[in-house]
């Protein structure tokens, strides 16, 4: 049958220019945020059914619990002691999965002091659904 | 095109039959009796979030036990079987044989489903439908996880069959005269569909062995106590079934490939643009698999590889979509039950993707990841675009199964209680996950946000359901008491619209259709 398709070629061309800005974009900004600076203080991260353990560089140890300062980099390192879980601070984009036989990586940088929410975000079993813990950010 | 008729046959007739319309039909009504099964585990999960606290179900093994059967059954006890009932009415006819390539073959793969879904609603397993170790190895209780595994092995084999089926059938025994480049779009998606099934499930049958040894505590493959490695079954998994997701997409696209250019009393734009975006998804479809894994850990490298291979695959969606619109364009439409769910189904297929595109590029992905945002992406795909054209299709397919007319006007309000309903559903769910809510979970803190949105999907889903118990008042109203039909054009839009080759069902015997 007959019709032209350069209209097809002039849509597809706009969507595959919008699709590599998108990708261009995100690679760039992860390529970023991908190395933790090297000052960051480092929180050994425990996830266990169904609670999360933290340990400071200093040794301190904090169960259910997490204090830290703001505008401070801090670098998490990630494990977990049975099955898969995620550890997660949805309101600094903190999202990490806590595999056994391994040590996963992610930092940040609070920003803004107060209480924030800590969660498991990948399912872990019974008590996936309360697996939550307090972050504390105080000012200095 | 008759494919069976209001002619009274005693039950077991059809059941044993071989013949593609009655296997057909198996598939079909099986399929919706899936559908309804698992849409009320939906509406009981959907109850339960309802508000925080214990709503209906009373503890979270329950509900942890019916998100699993509601994924599970959706996916292969509803939409695989419902996309099979549409390609052994239609691909026989459209590639003009008298039947499939194999079909006894054809009728076994059918009736391994129904064990299979024995074991999967008898056993109950509560690990998701991604069953990810090393949970579903050290943690799951037993024996529901067995049957779970059991129950997919045997569904992957049905599969496996009937895309041989299906493959066999449109290359072998096409009509001479038919050349595959001029094989409708329909029949062409079956064919990319089953090709991609072929290809993708023997690594999930491998790593569901590998799954179960490992329960059994012969071998440690997923299992990091005995120096094995979780993340390897998500490679595993997820090589399949990204694939898969396309396995299920890929005929709705087709049945919409039917219904467009009829009611839009056209011809489709571009036939070999149909063609090469099947193709191209189903190459493309087996670059991505890793994007559901990109907060495990992977490499920057990884990510990338992965986020590029995704994104490859969204301009040939694309393509379907202008397709359907550069067909509708200038178009006589009439907007009747199955044009509109066409429609919609689109409409929502190009949201759907859109927010797919958020979830591969890598920054965003941590927002979006295990979200309630992952829930309303996928839902828009598996409800909004692939069960859209799936019901639609049924609509389509009615009067020529029973020779009567479903009644117009409920189907109409049927599909604006659907629209609607997926739109508050799905959308709400969206932004829900924005505010960080995480998917699988029972209860959840009194968090303003979480609660006014928890409860408005919830309202959503009941007008799904209200929409769904119409539709299926209508189908039994309609299918003893509907106006009879007139076969040669149903749908009142000019004969020369519709598919113009007839099959006979031997069993109606001679004389009938
Ligand atoms: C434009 C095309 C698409 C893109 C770019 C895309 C992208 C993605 C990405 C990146 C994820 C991972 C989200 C996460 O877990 O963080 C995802 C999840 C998912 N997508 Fe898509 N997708 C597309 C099409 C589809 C289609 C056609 C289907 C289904 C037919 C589908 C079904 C799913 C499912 C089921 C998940 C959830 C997996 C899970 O976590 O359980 N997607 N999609
Ligand atoms: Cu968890
Ligand atoms: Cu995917």
């Amino acid at each position: 049958m007959a019709h032209s398709n350069w209209a097809e070629w002039i849509y597809l061309g706009v969507v595959t220019a919008l699709l590599i800005y998108v990708g261009a974009e995100a690679w760039n900004v992860e390529r970023i945020i991908d190395h933790a600076p090297e000052d960051a203080e480092i929180i050994k991260v425990t996830a266990q059914q169904w609670f999360w353990s933290f340990e400071h560089e200093d040794g301190t140890k904090e169960v259910g619990e997490l204090h830290l300062k703001k505008d401070h980099a801090y670098k998490f390192e990630i494990q977990s002691k049975d099955v898969v879980h995620n550890f997660n601070i949805p309101e600094f984009v903190v999202l990490m999965d806590a595999i056994p036989g391994r040590i996963n990586t992610v930092w940040f940088s609070p920003n803004e002091a107060g209480e924030f929410d800590i969660q498991c975000r990948e399912y872990c079993g019974l008590i996936h659904y309360n697996m939550r813990a307090k972050l504390f950010v105080e000012g200095v | 095109m008759v494919l069976e008729l209001a002619r009274p046959r005693p039950i077991w007739q059809i059941m044993f039959s071989t013949h593609h319309t009655d296997v057909g039909l198996l598939y079909l009504v099986f399929s919706l009796l899936a559908m309804f099964v698992g849409g009320a585990m939906a509406i009981a999960l959907r109850i339960e979030l309802f508000a925080p606290g214990i709503q209906l179900i009373e503890d979270s093994m329950t509900y942890n036990r019916l998100f699993t059967a509601h994924g599970t059954t959706m996916i292969f006890l509803f939409l695989l079987p419902s996309a099979a009932a549409v390609g052994n009415y239609l691909v026989p006819i459209m590639v003009r044989y008298k039947d499939m390539a194999y079909p006894k073959l054809n009728a076994i793969a059918f009736w391994m489903i129904p064990p299979a879904a024995a074991l999967v609603w008898l056993g109950m397993a509560d690990f998701g439908w991604y069953a990810n170790p090393p949970y579903s190895v050290i943690s799951a209780p037993a024996p529901a996880a067995e049957m779970w595994i059991f129950g997919l092995k045997v569904l992957g084999v049905s599969s496996i069959l009937s895309s041989i089926n299906f493959v066999v059938t449109i290359l072998k025994c096409k009509h001479p005269d038919l050349s595959l480049g001029k094989v409708p779009l329909l029949a062409w998606s079956f064919l990319t569909s089953s090709i991609i099934v072929l290809a993708a499930m023997p690594t999930f049958a491998a790593a569901l062995l590998m799954l179960l040894t490992d329960r059994l505590g012969v071998s440690g493959f997923f299992n990091p106590a005995m120096g094995g490695d979780p993340i390897a079954y998500s490679h595993l998994f997820w090589f399949t079934f990204h694939p898969e997701v396309y396995v299920l997409v890929i005929p709705a696209i087709g049945m919409m490939y039917e219904i467009i250019p009829r009611f839009s009393r056209r011809p489709i734009f571009s036939h070999s643009s149909g063609v090469a975006a099947f193709i191209i998804l189903a190459l493309v479809s087996f670059a991505s698999w890793a994007h559901h894994m990109f907060a495990t850990g992977m490499s920057f490298t990884e990510k990338t590889v992965f986020m590029v291979g995704t994104l490859a695959a969204v301009p040939a969606s694309a393509m379907h979509v202008f397709n359907f619109l550069a067909t509708m364009w200038n178009g006589r439409i009439k907007f009747a039950t199955p044009m509109m769910f066409a429609v919609g189904g689109i409409a929502l297929f190009f949201a759907a993707g859109a927010g797919g595109v958020v979830n591969t590029a890598m920054p965003l992905d941590f927002i979006t990841h295990d979200s309630y945002w992952v829930v309303g992406h996928f839902h828009l795909f598996v409800f909004g675009t692939i069960a859209f054209g799936t019901i639609g299709f049924v609509y389509y397919l009615f009067p020529y199964i029973t020779g009567r007319m479903y009644n117009e006007k409920w189907g109409v309000v049927h599909f604006i209680l659907a629209f609607v309903g997926a739109c508050i559903t799905f959308f709400t769910q969206h932004i829900l996950g924005l505010f960080g809510m995480p998917r699988r979970i029972y209860d959840y803190p009194e968090i303003d946000s979480w609660i006014s949105m928890n409860a408005l999907i919830s309202v959503g889903a009941m007008i799904i359901l209200v929409g769904m118990v119409i539709f299926l008042g209508n189908m039994i109203y309609s299918m003893a008491k509907g106006k009879p039909a007139n076969l040669e054009d149903p749908f009142g839009l000019g004969g020369k619209y519709y598919y113009p080759f007839a099959q006979r069902n031997p069993q109606h015997g001679e004389g009938g259709y």
